[in-house]
C-alpha cells in the first residue's frame, strides 16, 4: 500500500505545483494589459489626484510580485478583490461596502454551474456506459454502425448548434421545455431541473457520445485477451462475457475518460450556458471578457484551471487505485 | 409520460411475440432460436423509430401550413440526409472510375462516411476558392435601396424578396452571401491557424526528441503548464487582453486569434510530435545519419518528418476541426473573427434569436441553422475521413 501512497502523493504535489503555476500564468497575462484599472473606472473625469487614490485603495501603486502574493493570498481566504464593474458605481460613491466583490458574484453562479454539471452527468454517465457496452456486445452491426455515425457528428458539431436544434424541437416546434433557462435563489428543485434541463441535454449531447466511443474501444480492446476467449469457450453467454469479465478491467479507463469529460463539462458550458442565458460561472466569464472586468475574468480562469485540473487529478489516481498490480506490489 | 411508458411496455410485449413467430416461421432456424429478447426489442424499436420517421414525413409535406411548418425541418433532414447519402454513394463511384491508378484503388475500399467526407471537403474548398464569383453581392456590403431585415424563403407575401433567398440582416447585407464568404473566412483562417500551430509545436516536438537534454525539459514543462489550463477558457483570458491591445497597435484582432489559438494548440501538437519523434530517433537509420556526419535540419526534415507522416496527418485533421470548433466558438461568443469579416460563427449569435419564430415561419429560422450547420458538417467531414484513415493506419478489422 505505501508505494501507492507514494505515487498518490506525487500526483497530489505536483498537481498543487501546477495549480501554483497556473496562478502565475494567469496573473501575468491579465497584467499585460495596458494602461491601468484606475484610469478605467474614472473614464473621462479622471484627475491624476482621483486616479492615484483609487490606484491606491486597490493596491495597484505596488510590485507585481507583491500584487501577486496578495491576490493569491485573498484567493485562497475566497477573497478575489472587488469587481470593478460593480467597484465604479457601489463602492466609490460610498452607497454600499463590499456589494461590489468577486466572491459574491461568483458564489451562486458556481453553484448553479456545479447544479448544472451535475444533472448532466447523472444523465449522461449511465446512458454512455450503457450504450458502450452495448456497442461492443454487438459490434459491426447495424446498431454499431449506427450509433458509430450519431456520436461522430455530435461530437464533431458545435454545442451551439445542438443547442439550437434542441431548443428548435423541445422548446419552439414542441414547447415541451423552456428554452431560457432563467433560474434564481430558492427556485423548487422540481422547476430547476426543468428549467436547466435543456442545457443539461446539451451537454449531454456532447459528453455522451466521447465517452461511449472509449467505452467500447476499451472493452474491445480486452475482448482479443487470452481469459475473455477462455471464458467465451467454456460457454458465457456474450453479455455476461463483457459484463463480468472484460467492464471490471475497462474500468480504469472508462473511470478516466469519466473524469476527463466532467472536466470538460465544467469549462464546456461557457457557450451552452451562452446561447440558454443560463445563471452560470460560464455566463459571468464571457460577459467580464466584454466588460474588461479584470478581477472577476482572473478568478473565473482560476476556478476554471482548478477544476479542470482537480478532475485531471482525480482521473490519474482513481486509475492508479483501479489497477491492482499497483495495490498490491509484488 | 404515462403514453410514453405504455408504448415501451407495448413494445416489450410486441417484441415477444416477433421472436415467438419468427421461430415459428423458420422452423426454429439459429438465428431466431438464440436470439436475445433485447434484440428482438432492438430490432422493434428500430421499426418504431422508422415508421414515426415516414409518419412525421407525410406530416410535413402536409397541405395544412400548421402542421406542414411543424414538420417542416424534419422534413428538410430526412431529405438532406437521403441527399446526401446518394450524393456520396455516386461520388465514390466517380472515384472509382476516374483518376489515376492509386486514388481509385483509394476509393474502392472507402466507406460511404469517409466518401462523404471528402466530397464535402472538396465542395468547401471550392466555394472558399470562389466565393467572390459565386457570392452575388459582397460580404460587407450594405445594399442601397434594400430594407433590412428582409425574411428568408423569397416569398413576397411573407416579407421576403426573391432576389435575396436567405433575407437580409440587421443592417441590410446578403445573408446568402455572407454565409458563402464565411468559407473563405472561416475556413480559411481555421487553417491557416492550424498550418502555424503545426509549423510551430512539429518543429519544436522533433527539437526536442532530437535534442533531448535541457532543452526538452524546459520546452515540456512549459508545454504541460500550457495545458493545464482549459484552452477555451484560455483562449478567452488571452482574447480579452488582445482586443485592449489590437486598436493600440492598429493589428487587427483577428491576427491576435490566430496566433493565440496557434500557441494554445500547438501544446497538443507538440506531445504527438515529440512522442513519434522519440520512437524515430532511436532507430539505426538516424544513428546512420548522424554517423555520416548530417546536420540537424537533415535529420529532422529528410530523416524524422518523412517517417512521422502518416500520424502527424491524421493529426491534422482532428487539430482542424478542434481549431476550427473553438474558432467558431470565440466568434459566437463575440471576441472571435470580428466585423466586417463575414463569420458562420458571428452570424449564429447575431440570427440566433429567429429560431423562436420557427413554429409560424420556418424559413425565418434558416439563417442561424445553415450558419451553425456549415460549421458542423465540416467539421463532421473531416471527423469521417480521418476516422476512416486512421482504421486503415491501424490495420484493425475488428
Amino acid at each position: 500500500m505505501g508505494n501507492v501512497l507514494t505515487i498518490i502523493l506525487q500526483r497530489l504535489a505536483l498537481g498543487f505545483l501546477t495549480l501554483l503555476i497556473v496562478s502565475v500564468v494567469i496573473f501575468v497575462a491579465v497584467n499585460l494589459l495596458p494602461g491601468d484599472f484606475a484610469q478605467s473606472i474614472l473614464g473621462q473625469g479622471a484627475t491624476p489626484e482621483s486616479v492615484a487614490a483609487i490606484r491606491r485603495d486597490l493596491g495597484l501603486d505596488q510590485p507585481l510580485v507583491t500584487r501577486y502574493f496578495n491576490w493569491l493570498g485573498g484567493a485562497l481566504q475566497g477573497d478575489f478583490g472587488s469587481s470593478f464593474a460593480q467597484a465604479s458605481f457601489a463602492n466609490f460613491t460610498g452607497s454600499a461596502s463590499g456589494s461590489g466583490s468577486v466572491a459574491q458574484q461568483i458564489a451562486p453562479r458556481f453553484a448553479n454551474t456545479m447544479f448544472l454539471a451535475a444533472v448532466t452527468a447523472a444523465i449522461a454517465v449511465p446512458f454512455a456506459v450503457f450504450l458502450g457496452v452495448l456497442a461492443a456486445l454487438y459490434r459491426n452491426s447495424i446498431f454499431d454502425r449506427a450509433t458509430n455515425f450519431f456520436t461522430l457528428s455530435s461530437i464533431s458539431s458545435p454545442e451551439f448548434f445542438l443547442a439550437y436544434i434542441l431548443i428548435l424541437f423541445l422548446a419552439v416546434l414542441n414547447p415541451i421545455l423552456p428554452s431560457v433557462s432563467n433560474i434564481y435563489n430558492g427556485m423548487p428543485l422540481g422547476e430547476r431541473l426543468e428549467k436547466s434541463l435543456l442545457p443539461a441535454l446539451t451537454l449531454t449531447l456532447v459528453v455522451t457520445a466521447h465517452m461511449m466511443r472509449m467505452t467500447r474501444a476499451a472493452i474491445i480492446n480486452l475482448l482479443a485477451s487470452p481469459y475473455i476467449e477462455m471464458a467465451r469457450l467454456k460457454g458465457v453467454s456474450p453479455m455476461r462475457v463483457i459484463v463480468r469479465h472484460a467492464l471490471p478491467n475497462a474500468l480504469a479507463p472508462i473511470i478516466n475518460v469519466i473524469a476527463i469529460n466532467l472536466a470538460y463539462l465544467i469549462t464546456g458550458v461557457v457557450v451552452v450556458e451562452v446561447v440558454f442565458v443560463y445563471p452560470g460561472i460560464g455566463q459571468l466569464f464571457v460577459d467580464s471578457v466584454k466588460f474588461r472586468d479584470i478581477p472577476v475574468v482572473q478568478a473565473c480562469c482560476l476556478i476554471f484551471a482548478a477544476a479542470y485540473i482537480l478532475l485531471n487529478l482525480t482521473a490519474d489516481i482513481m486509475s492508479i487505485l483501479s489497477n491492482p498490480r499497483l495495490r498490491h506490489p509484488k | 409520460m404515462m403514453w410514453f411508458a405504455a408504448f415501451l411496455l407495448g413494445l416489450a410485449a410486441l417484441a415477444f411475440a416477433f421472436r415467438f413467430a419468427g421461430q415459428v416461421a423458420t422452423g426454429r432456424a439459429p438465428y431466431f432460436r438464440d436470439m436475445t429478447f433485447g434484440v428482438a426489442y432492438g430490432y422493434l424499436l428500430a421499426a418504431a423509430a422508422l415508421i414515426w420517421l415516414v409518419w412525421a414525413y407525410v406530416q410535413g409535406r402536409s397541405p395544412d401550413p400548421l402542421v406542414a411548418n411543424k414538420f417542416f425541418f424534419l422534413r428538410v433532414a430526412i431529405e438532406g440526409f437521403i441527399f446526401f447519402t446518394i450524393a456520396a454513394w455516386l461520388f465514390r463511384i466517380l472515384g472509382r472510375n476516374v483518376g489515376t491508378k492509386q486514388t481509385k484503388r483509394l476509393f474502392r475500399s472507402m466507406p460511404l462516411t469517409a466518401a462523404f467526407g471528402v466530397m464535402i471537403i472538396l465542395v468547401y474548398i471550392f466555394v472558399a476558392v470562389f466565393a467572390g464569383v459565386l457570392a452575388p453581392y459582397g460580404q460587407a456590403e450594405i445594399i442601397r435601396g434594400v430594407p433590412a431585415n428582409i425574411m428568408p424563403g423569397g416569398n413576397v407575401a411573407m416579407g421576403g424578396n426573391p432576389d435575396f433567398p436567405l433575407g437580409t440582416d440587421q443592417i441590410g447585407r446578403d445573408i446568402l452571401s455572407r454565409l458563402i464568404y464565411g468559407a473563405q473566412n472561416t475556413v480559411g483562417i481555421a487553417f491557416a491557424t492550424t498550418v502555424i500551430a503545426f509549423l510551430l509545436g512539429g518543429t519544436l516536438g522533433f527539437l526536442a526528441a532530437t535534442f533531448g537534454g535541457w532543452l526538452d525539459q524546459v520546452l515540456s514543462r512549459m508545454v504541460d503548464v500550457l495545458m493545464a489550463i482549459p484552452s477555451l477558457i484560455f483562449a478567452l483570458l488571452l482574447m480579452t487582453i488582445a482586443s485592449v491591445w489590437a486598436p493600440r497597435l492598429g493589428i487587427p484582432q483577428t491576427y491576435f486569434m490566430i496566433l493565440i489559438i496557434a500557441v494554445i494548440d500547438s501544446t497538443r501538437v507538440y506531445r504527438l510530435a515529440r512522442a513519434v519523434g522519440q520512437n524515430i530517433v532511436v532507430m539505426d537509420y538516424i544513428e546512420a545519419a548522424k554517423l555520416r556526419g548530417e546536420g540537424l535540419g537533415y535529420l529532422m526534415f529528410k530523416e524524422i518528418l518523412p517517417n512521422a507522416t502518416a500520424p502527424l496527418l491524421a493529426e491534422f485533421g482532428l487539430r482542424f476541426c478542434f481549431v476550427f470548433l473553438t474558432i467558431a466558438s470565440l466568434s459566437f461568443l463575440g471576441v472571435g473573427i470580428q466585423p466586417p469579416l463575414a463569420d458562420w460563427g458571428t452570424m449564429v449569435r447575431d440570427l440566433g434569436g429567429f429560431v423562436n419564430f420557427a413554429q409560424f415561419a420556418p424559413m425565418t429560422a434558416t439563417p442561424p441553422l445553415l450558419a451553425a450547420g456549415a460549421i458542423a458538417l465540416l467539421a463532421v467531414a473531416v471527423n469521417f475521413v480521418v476516422d476512416w484513415a486512421l482504421h486503415r493506419s491501424s490495420g484493425l478489422k475488428d
